[in-house]
């Protein structure tokens, strides 16, 4: 008897799990902002193994870099300033990145990711504003003698998958109508260790991460990358679609750190900024009665903790990627718009 | 004494229980419960991942399959065309170099395992110590640490630059990408030669048949290798002069950056074979010496009393008991190669699964892309199970 009451039991367990099941999985309510609010901390998905834009620095274990600065910005701009506790960094591939912004695993996507039109439109998320403008480009060791990726024809190629950059450089040499062989790996490392260790002939990727695993190759005077730019990467934020509040929220972080730039504002002038009197400055700052964060469901002066934390995008820019960086990229399209780039923020009123 | 039981029966007493309180129902009404209850648990998991995936705009669409897979396979295919080639085919690939891989790989760590195996019982101190050190040594490390291992150890020592290949005599070029040999491929008259050989061949086996009736009949020493030898040769010759040497070698040339022309075996491809090959064999290995060791041991005292010699022993009395011993184990064994050949992706082999994360990748659709992933491996689990139960079921033990 005892057998058939366990077994009643069950399906009777296993029927009320059942009917549960539907209203379980019922909206958990309210933006993404309240539930950061809710939980206390931001999780911010970033790349990790990407010297530049999202790394651990060796020495403290610190999370650095291009987007993780972002990331930081988006904790301050929500909570005042930015603590050990309020922000949390998960490191995804380039294969897991997507589905971790989908299962709402991380709040947002701060991760070198393109912007593409399938991207937006299939897989249930929305991109922010465009936060560096990239390009892919083929790395070479400069004894190698090629000079342009006609010279490429029967090479072996190194390439992350599950990433654009394979589907633009297989466009790429077939439209020249070369032959090459792809070899691809999941770890950005991986593809270095490829080029290092003759795997392959070349390494292609977005030229800010070849400037990147440059600067962590074991000799970087060796390679050289190619003047051929193949494709647009514009890298931008994700977030999931359909959470208009939490969209707002991240974009105006973004242009936050671009208007400060073109107003001149940095980590270290802003307190002379705030006795600014210009009525501009002041609102940008949401100093006085104007209006500014709040109309997010933000602190009024979110921009100044913005700065405080981060500074503006050239400071950004330059402690990471910059000319004295490592890496030593030109501002290039990532100048401000009134510096000939393509970096505008939207009107601040 | 019939009268004396029916004085005593009660029908009141023995009339039939009512059904709810009838064991046999209760079984059979509990067992259709658990079947609606399971039905229904698994239509709620499915609708809501298909509703939820939908209200997120991520709608599982198996049409994203009928895409072009949009980048190029450097395995297993020459002239692949990214722009024309559908997912469905590059899956197709990817399947087929998974395929290259287990088969490889199974016939590899089964005679390399049963020899370990053998070895491990040897009375000779050095290889038995040898054999157990391997065992202990692959059993107990992860395999994607010693494909990362051999990946890395291969491309070392390989030589680095292209020009530097090794050359083995064929000629046979190693460097650090692949083993690049020549290939062979028929003309277009190479069908004479076939049908030649395949009628040399039919003629032969007809006069094997011929010869053993002979010598049924007569007595007569049959020789049939004697016959059916010369006379598929024969044919063969003939085939090949009429087709005018209907073989075309090709060798691998030198380029800039790569050899090309004849075939190749590309470094992914031989670190995940070898690996496997060398992980499994140490499973394998143990499975032998236990199945050798279960034979009882009067067996073996029996073969040396009939002066039997050490090796007719092992293949005529001792292997054919162990092997029913072996069987079944050695069956997960294989099942375990197949499924630990998706750790191909960790060094860029392009097997099925690694296609798949890619397809997923460009496409979103993890949802499908796993489903069918998981399809694929579950029937070629299930196939090289099914091969393994009808080897079981043919050598079980017969009683009569």
């Amino acid at each position: 008897m005892k057998k058939v009451r366990l077994f009643g039991l069950l399906s009777a367990l296993l029927l009320i799990m059942s009917l549960a099941a539907p209203f379980a999985s019922a909206q958990e309510g309210g933006s993404i902002l309240d539930q950061v609010r809710a939980r206390g901390s931001l999780i911010c998905g970033v790349n990790g193994g990407l010297p530049g834009f999202g790394y651990l620095d060796p020495d403290t274990g610190q999370m650095l870099g291009f987007d993780a600065d972002f990331c930081r910005a988006l904790a301050a701009a929500i909570f005042g300033e930015v603590t050990s506790d309020n922000l949390v960094f998960v490191q995804l591939t380039a294969a897991e990145r997507f589905t971790a912004v989908q299962n709402r695993q991380v709040d947002v996507l701060f991760r070198n990711a393109t912007w593409t039109l399938q991207r937006d439109a299939e897989l249930g998320i929305d991109f922010g504003p465009t936060n560096f403008y990239d390009g892919q480009g083929v790395m070479v060791p400069a004894d190698l003698g090629v000079s342009s990726i006609d010279d490429l024809d029967g090479a072996s190629i190194c390439v992350l998958t599950g990433t654009t950059t394979e589907l633009n450089i297989t466009e790429a040499m077939e439209k020249r109508g070369l032959s090459y062989e792809l070899v691809k790996f999941e770890q950005p490392t991986q593809t270095l260790g490829g080029l290092e260790e003759g795997r392959c002939d070349a390494l292609t990727s977005d030229i800010s991460q070849l400037a990147g695993l440059r600067s962590s190759a074991a000799d970087p005077g060796r390679y050289i990358i190619l003047p051929d730019v193949i494709s647009k990467e514009p890298l931008s934020p994700a977030y999931i679609e359909g959470d208009p509040v939490w969209a707002d929220v991240v974009r105006w972080t973004v242009y936050a750190t671009i208007q400060a730039e073109e107003y001149g504002i940095t980590q270290a002038n802003i307190d002379e900024f705030l006795a600014s009197d210009d009525a501009a400055i002041q609102r940008f700052l949401g100093q006085g009665d104007q209006a500014s964060g709040s109309l997010l469901g933000l602190d009024n002066d979110f921009v100044v903790n913005i700065i405080r934390a981060v500074g503006n995008y050239g400071e950004i820019f330059e402690r990471n990627v910059g000319v004295n960086s490592p890496l030593g990229l030109e501002r290039g399209l990532n100048a401000l718009w009134s510096d000939g780039g393509l970096i505008y923020a939207p009107a601040w009123r | 004494m019939p009268d004396q039981r029916a004085s005593t029966f009660d029908v009141a007493r023995h009339a039939p229980v009512p059904f709810w309180r009838d064991i046999r129902f209760i079984q059979a009404f509990l067992q259709v419960l658990f079947l609606v209850a399971v039905i229904a648990f698994g239509y709620t998991l499915i609708h809501n991942l298909v509703n939820n995936l939908a209200d997120n705009r991520m709608a599982i669409n198996f049409g994203a399959f009928d895409r072009p897979f949009g980048t190029n396979i450097s395995e297993g295919t020459t002239d692949f065309d990214p722009s024309t080639t559908s997912n469905w085919e590059a899956l197709f690939i990817g399947f087929r170099n998974t395929l290259r891989v287990v088969a490889v790989g199974l016939v590899g760590a089964t005679l390399l395992g049963v020899l370990i195996g053998i070895g491990r019982l040897s009375s000779n101190f050095l290889v038995r110590s040898v054999t157990i050190a391997y065992i202990e040594l692959f059993r107990n490390t992860p395999l994607l640490v010693q494909l990362y291992f051999l990946y890395r150890g291969l491309r070392v020592t390989m030589p680095e630059r292209i020009q530097d290949s090794y050359k083995l005599p064929g000629p046979i070029y190693v460097n650090r990408r692949a083993v690049n040999f020549p290939s062979i491929q028929g003309t277009e008259k190479v069908e004479i030669f076939y049908v030649l050989v395949l009628i040399g061949l039919v003629l032969g086996i007809a006069l094997w048949i011929w010869r053993l009736r002979v010598q049924d009949r007569t007595g007569q020493p049959a020789n049939v290798l004697r016959w059916f030898v010369p006379t598929v040769l024969l044919f063969a010759a003939a085939g090949w002069g009429l087709a005018g040497g209907p073989f075309r070698v090709e060798h691998p040339q030198l380029r800039r950056f790569n050899f090309e022309g004849g075939d190749k075996l590309s470094m992914e491809y031989i670190t995940l074979t070898l690996g496997l090959i060398l992980y499994t064999a140490a499973f394998i290995a143990d499975i032998v010496r236990a199945g050798i060791q279960a034979v009882p041991y009067g067996q073996i005292e029996a073969a040396r009393a009939q002066g039997f010699t050490n090796n007719q022993m092992l293949r005529l009395i001792v292997l054919p008991q162990a092997l029913r011993l072996i069987i079944p184990p050695l069956g997960n064994q294989y099942l375990n190669l197949a499924k630990n050949s998706s750790l191909g992706i960790a060094i860029g082999f392009f097997d099925v699964y690694n296609i798949a994360s890619i397809i997923s990748n460009q496409t979103g659709q993890s949802v499908a892309v796993f489903a069918i992933m998981m399809a694929i491996y579950l029937s070629t689990s299930l196939a090289i199970s099914l091969v393994m139960n009808a080897v079981n079921y043919s050598l079980r033990l017969r009683s009569r």
